[in-house]
C-alpha cells in the first residue's frame, strides 16, 4: 500500500516559444503518502515541470499517468478537478478578503445567486479543524503574517480536494520558526495520505522531511533517490554536476589611494513618499568589492538607482571620481566609466526583440570605434560582437539572434559582456547572478574579481549570501534604509550573525570602516 | 533564415491569401458575374499601360506616409497624425506653387515647405506628450481634424479661386513634377519616394540616432538605463515621421494628378500608412513592396467596380482581414511552436552526437 504510485510523469519534454528547452526528458513518479523533493538549481526546469503538471503549460512530448490512466491536464482548473493543488511562491490571495472568503473563492456555497456567508465560514472552519490548522478564518488576509498566508494557500488547495500538493519553494519566505511549523503540518498531511511535492534547493530541509528526492539539472532528471540513502554532498554534486567550490581564491587586495565613490547623508524617498534610504554615507575605493546584503525591499533598489543616475530625487551628495552627480545625466555618469548590471534584466537590461549585436552597444555606440559622425560602423560592431560572444561564452546561433531567444544565463552574459566591455572603473552589480545557472554565475563572479584585481571598484548587491561572502572585501547589511551592520573582516562573520543584522534584530550604531577618512 | 523569420513571412503571405479568399467568397455571394469580377480584380491592372501607370502612381503617397509611420512606430510613438501632416503638406505646397513660377526652384521650395509643416504638425502630439503626458495616440488622432478644417478654411478664404467651386487657383506649370513615362501619370515623385524609403531604412538601421530610436521603441526602460535621452527620441522620431508624411502630401499635390488644391476631406493615406507599416514590419525598405501590393489591389478593384456590379468597398474588407490576421499574434501560433520545437529537438540531437 505504501508504495502505491499515484502519479507518473513520463519523458516530459517542454520547449518554450523562444526555443529554450526547459525540460528535455524528465520522468517522475509519486507514491501515495510521501513527501517528494524536487531538487535543482535555478533554471534546472523544476518550475516548468510543475507548470506542466498543474496544467499551466502543455508538454511537447511525454505523458502523465494519474492512478493508472493517462490524462491530459488542460488547465489549472482541470488539475484541481483531478486532485492536484499548487501553492505558488508568490501567494495568490485577495488581501482585502477574509481567510474564509479566500478559501471558498470560486467554489463558494451559494444561496440563490448570493454566497452563503455563514456556510462559507463553517466550511472554512471545518477544513481548518480537520487538518489541525490553527487559523482564525474571519481574519483579513492583509492583516495576517506570511506563515499564516501560506497555511491559507494550503487550505485553499485542500478545500478543492487536492490529494497531490505542489509546494513551490515554500520555505523561501518563512522564518526558521514558521518553517518548523510548516514541517509539522506537512508531516500530518502525509499521515492523512496526501502526496506532497516539495520544490527546494535547500538540502538540509530535504534531508529533514522528504522521503524521496528527484534531482534535476539542465532540464534533465538526474534520478530519484531515497533521501535516507544519499548524502547532501552527493545531492549537491548531482544538482550542480561537478564539485563547485563556493569560495573563490581571492588575490591579495591592492586598494587605490583615491576614493572612487563618495556618498554622504544620502536620503531617498520612493514615489509614494516612503523613506527608503535613510541618511547613508560610505566610501568606495578602487580594488575592492563592497557587498551589500539585506532582505529585499530595504532600500537597495533605491540606493542603486540613485548611484546610477536613474533616480534624481534625493538629498545628500554622491560623488563619482570626485564629481558631484546631482546634475549629471545617466549618459554623463556612464561616461565617468560606471557600469551597471541592473536588478531586472528583462525589464531594463536588454531589448529582447532586438539582436544580440544590437544589445551589446547601447553603452558605447557613441565611441569612435563604433560610429563616426551620424553613422554606425556596422562592420566594427559585427566583429566586436563576435569577439564578445566568444569571450563571454554566450551560447547562441549568431549575433543576429534575438536576445529573447536565449536562456536566462546567456541573456545575463550579454548584459555583463556589454557592461564590462567598456573597461569600467566602477561596477555596480545588482543581483548579477539571480536565477541563472551555476556555470554562468561562477563565470560572472570570477569576472567581477578580475576587475577588482585590476583596480576597479565594485558594489555588489545580492540576496545570495554565499556570493556576498565569497566576493566581498567589505560587507554592509541594509535594513530599513540604513546600514544595520558593517564588516571589514568578512572572513570572520558567520551567516547567523549576518542574518540577525538582516532581520534588524541586531543593529550596530557605530559603523567602523564605512568611511576612509 | 531563422525559423521565426520564415514563419513571419509565411504568416503574412497566408494572411493575404486568406483575405483574398474571403473576398472571393463575398464576391460570389453578391455578384451576378463573379468570375468576371475576380478576373478584373486580379489581372485588371495588367490590361493596359494606363492601368499599370495607375498602380505606380498610387504607390507614391503610400510609400511616403508608410515610411513616416515606420519611423514613428519604430520608436513606439503611435502617432496617427500622418494623415493630417499629409493634408497640411498638400495645402502648403499649393500655397507655394500657385505663387511661384521659377522652374526647378519652385517645386523644391514647395516640397521643403510641405515637409517642414508636416514635421511641425506631428510634433504637436509629441510636445504635448512630453509637457503634459497626453497620450500621443489620442491627441494625434483628434488633431487630424484640425488639419482638415484648417485646410477647408484656407481653401475657402485664402487660396480659393472664385471662378471654380471648392478649388484653389491653379498651380503654376513650373511647380509641377515632370511625368517620367509617356502615356501614364508616373512622375518624378516615384523616384523621390523610393529614395525616401531607402533613406528611412538607412536612418533607422545604420545611424546612431536610428539605433537610439529603435532601442527606445523596443524597451523604453532599457533605453533610459543605457543613457539614451527619451525626450530627444520622442521629438525627433515624430518630427521626421511628420516631415516624410508632409513631403508626401506635397509630392502628391504637385503630381500631374492635380492642377488645383481640391481636398475638402482627408484622403486616408495616413490610415493606409498603418497597413503599409504593418506589412513591412516597421522597416521602410519594404514599404515600396507593401505599397505595390495595396496599390495593385486598389487599381484592380476600381477596374472591377467600373466593369462589373461589385463595388469598390470590397477592397476595404480585404485590407481589414489582412491587418487582423497579420497583427493577430496567436494566429498560427500552434504551427509556430511546432517549428521552434522541431528546431530545438534537432539541436539537441546534434549535441548528443557530439
Amino acid at each position: 500500500m505504501e508504495n502505491q504510485v499515484v502519479l507518473e510523469m513520463k519523458h516530459i519534454m517542454k520547449i518554450y516559444g523562444n526555443g529554450v528547452v526547459a525540460n528535455e526528458d524528465v520522468s517522475l513518479d509519486l507514491r501515495k503518502g510521501e513527501i517528494h523533493a524536487l531538487l535543482g538549481e535555478n533554471g534546472a526546469g523544476k518550475s516548468t515541470l510543475m507548470k506542466v503538471l498543474f496544467g499551466i503549460e502543455q508538454p511537447d512530448q511525454g505523458e502523465i499517468v494519474l492512478k493508472g490512466t493517462p490524462v491530459t491536464i488542460k488547465s489549472p482548473q482541470d488539475a484541481i478537478s483531478k486532485g492536484i493543488g499548487m501553492v505558488h511562491q508568490h501567494f495568490m490571495l485577495v488581501p482585502s478578503l477574509s481567510v474564509a472568503d479566500n478559501i471558498i473563492l470560486g467554489v463558494a456555497p451559494k444561496k440563490g445567486i448570493f454566497i452563503d456567508t455563514a456556510k462559507a465560514v463553517d466550511a472554512a472552519q471545518s477544513i481548518a479543524r480537520e487538518y489541525n490548522f490553527d487559523i482564525n478564518v474571519n481574519d483579513k488576509v492583509e492583516e495576517i503574517p506570511v506563515g499564516i498566508k501560506q497555511k491559507v494557500e494550503i487550505l485553499k488547495a485542500l478545500y478543492r480536494g487536492a490529494e497531490i500538493l505542489i509546494l513551490d519553494e515554500p520555505t523561501a519566505v518563512l522564518t526558521p520558526q514558521e518553517t518548523e511549523e510548516l514541517f509539522v503540518q506537512l508531516l500530518k498531511l502525509r499521515e492523512k495520505g496526501h502526496t506532497i511535492i516539495f520544490i527546494s534547493h535547500k538540502l538540509d530541509e530535504i534531508k529533514k522531511i522528504c522521503d524521496r528526492a528527484t534531482i534535476m539539472r539542465n532540464g534533465r532528471s538526474m534520478g530519484t533517490y531515497e533521501v535516507k540513502d544519499i548524502t547532501t554532498q552527493e545531492m549537491s554534486r548531482l544538482m550542480v554536476g561537478h564539485e563547485v567550490s563556493l569560495t573563490f581564491d581571492k588575490n591579495e587586495q591592492h586598494l587605490t589611494d583615491n576614493i572612487f565613490m563618495r556618498v554622504r547623508n544620502l536620503t531617498v524617498h520612493n514615489s509614494q513618499g516612503v523613506l527608503k534610504v535613510d541618511d547613508l554615507s560610505f566610501d568606495l575605493k578602487g580594488g575592492e568589492v563592497l557587498g551589500i546584503a539585506g532582505v529585499e525591499g530595504n532600500g537597495q533598489t533605491e540606493l542603486i538607482d540613485t548611484l546610477t543616475g536613474l533616480n534624481k530625487k534625493y538629498h545628500g551628495t554622491v560623488q563619482v571620481m570626485g564629481k558631484d552627480i546631482a546634475n549629471a545625466s545617466i549618459d554623463d555618469i556612464r561616461s565617468m566609466e560606471v557600469a551597471h548590471i541592473p536588478e531586472d534584466r528583462m525589464a531594463s537590461g536588454c531589448a529582447s526583440t532586438l539582436s544580440i549585436k544590437e544589445n551589446l552597444f547601447t553603452n558605447q555606440y557613441k565611441n569612435e570605434k563604433y560610429s563616426s559622425g551620424l553613422m554606425l560602423k556596422g562592420k566594427a560592431m559585427d566583429q566586436r560582437s563576435d569577439e564578445l560572444i566568444k569571450e563571454y561564452l554566450i551560447k547562441c546561433k549568431s549575433r543576429r539572434q534575438h536576445v529573447g531567444m536565449l536562456s536566462g544565463g546567456n541573456i545575463q552574459k550579454v548584459i555583463v559582456a556589454r557592461e564590462f566591455s567598456t573597461n569600467p572603473k566602477i561596477i555596480i552589480a545588482n543581483q548579477p547572478t539571480r536565477g541563472i545557472d551555476v556555470g554562468a554565475a561562477a563565470f560572472i563572479r570570477k569576472r567581477l574579481l578580475e576587475f577588482r584585481d585590476a583596480g576597479c571598484a565594485v558594489i555588489l548587491v545580492s540576496a545570495d549570501l554565499t556570493e556576498i561572502f565569497s566576493l566581498s572585501d567589505r560587507l554592509a547589511v541594509m535594513y530599513k534604509g540604513k546600514f544595520a551592520g558593517f564588516f571589514t573582516d568578512v572572513a570572520n562573520v558567520s551567516e547567523d550573525e549576518l542574518g540577525e543584522h538582516m532581520l534588524g534584530i541586531k543593529k550596530d550604531e557605530r559603523l567602523e570602516g564605512v568611511l576612509y577618512e | 533564415m531563422s525559423s521565426a523569420k520564415k514563419f513571419d513571412m509565411l504568416r503574412t503571405v497566408l494572411s493575404v491569401a486568406i483575405a483574398l479568399l474571403i473576398s472571393f467568397v463575398i464576391i460570389f455571394f453578391v455578384s451576378a458575374q463573379p468570375l468576371e469580377a475576380i478576373k478584373y480584380l486580379l489581372i485588371g491592372p495588367f490590361s493596359n499601360k494606363r492601368s499599370m501607370g495607375n498602380v505606380v502612381e498610387s504607390m507614391i503617397p503610400l510609400i511616403f506616409t508608410g515610411t513616416g509611420v515606420c519611423i514613428m512606430f519604430s520608436a513606439n510613438q503611435i502617432n496617427l497624425a500622418g494623415e493630417g501632416a499629409f493634408h497640411m503638406g498638400g495645402l502648403i505646397a499649393t500655397c507655394v506653387a500657385i505663387n511661384m513660377s521659377i522652374p526647378g526652384i519652385s517645386p523644391i521650395v514647395a516640397l521643403f515647405a510641405a515637409g517642414v509643416v508636416g514635421a511641425l504638425f506631428t510634433a504637436i502630439p509629441a510636445v504635448m506628450k512630453i509637457t503634459t503626458t497626453a497620450n500621443e495616440m489620442v491627441s494625434s488622432l483628434m488633431i487630424n481634424y484640425l488639419a482638415l478644417y484648417f485646410g477647408n478654411y484656407i481653401l475657402n478664404n485664402v487660396i480659393g479661386d472664385p471662378a471654380a467651386s471648392t478649388a484653389s487657383y491653379p498651380l503654376t506649370a513650373e511647380s509641377q513634377l515632370p511625368v517620367l513615362v509617356d502615356g501614364t501619370r508616373i512622375h518624378l515623385g516615384f523616384i523621390i519616394a523610393i529614395a525616401v524609403a531607402i533613406l528611412g531604412y538607412v536612418f533607422l538601421y545604420k545611424t546612431k540616432l536610428g539605433y537610439e530610436l529603435r532601442i527606445t521603441g523596443e524597451n523604453e526602460s532599457f533605453a533610459r538605463y543605457s543613457g539614451i535621452s527619451i525626450v530627444k527620441v520622442i521629438v525627433i522620431s515624430q518630427l521626421l515621421g511628420g516631415f516624410v508624411a508632409g513631403l508626401g502630401g506635397g509630392v502628391e499635390m504637385l503630381s500631374p494628378i492635380y492642377s488645383r488644391f481640391t481636398w475638402a476631406s482627408l484622403l486616408g493615406y495616413g490610415w493606409d500608412a498603418i497597413i503599409i507599416c504593418t506589412l513591412s514590419k516597421k522597416n521602410p525598405l519594404y514599404t515600396p513592396f507593401a505599397a505595390l501590393f495595396l496599390a495593385y489591389l486598389r487599381t484592380g478593384a476600381s477596374i472591377m467596380a467600373r466593369r462589373t456590379d461589385v463595388t469598390l468597398e470590397i477592397v476595404q474588407i480585404t485590407q481589414g482581414i489582412i491587418i487582423l490576421l497579420v497583427v493577430a499574434e496567436q494566429f498560427l501560433s500552434g504551427y509556430r511552436h511546432k517549428l521552434i520545437a522541431r528546431e530545438a529537438k534537432a539541436e539537441l540531437k546534434e549535441e548528443g552526437v557530439k
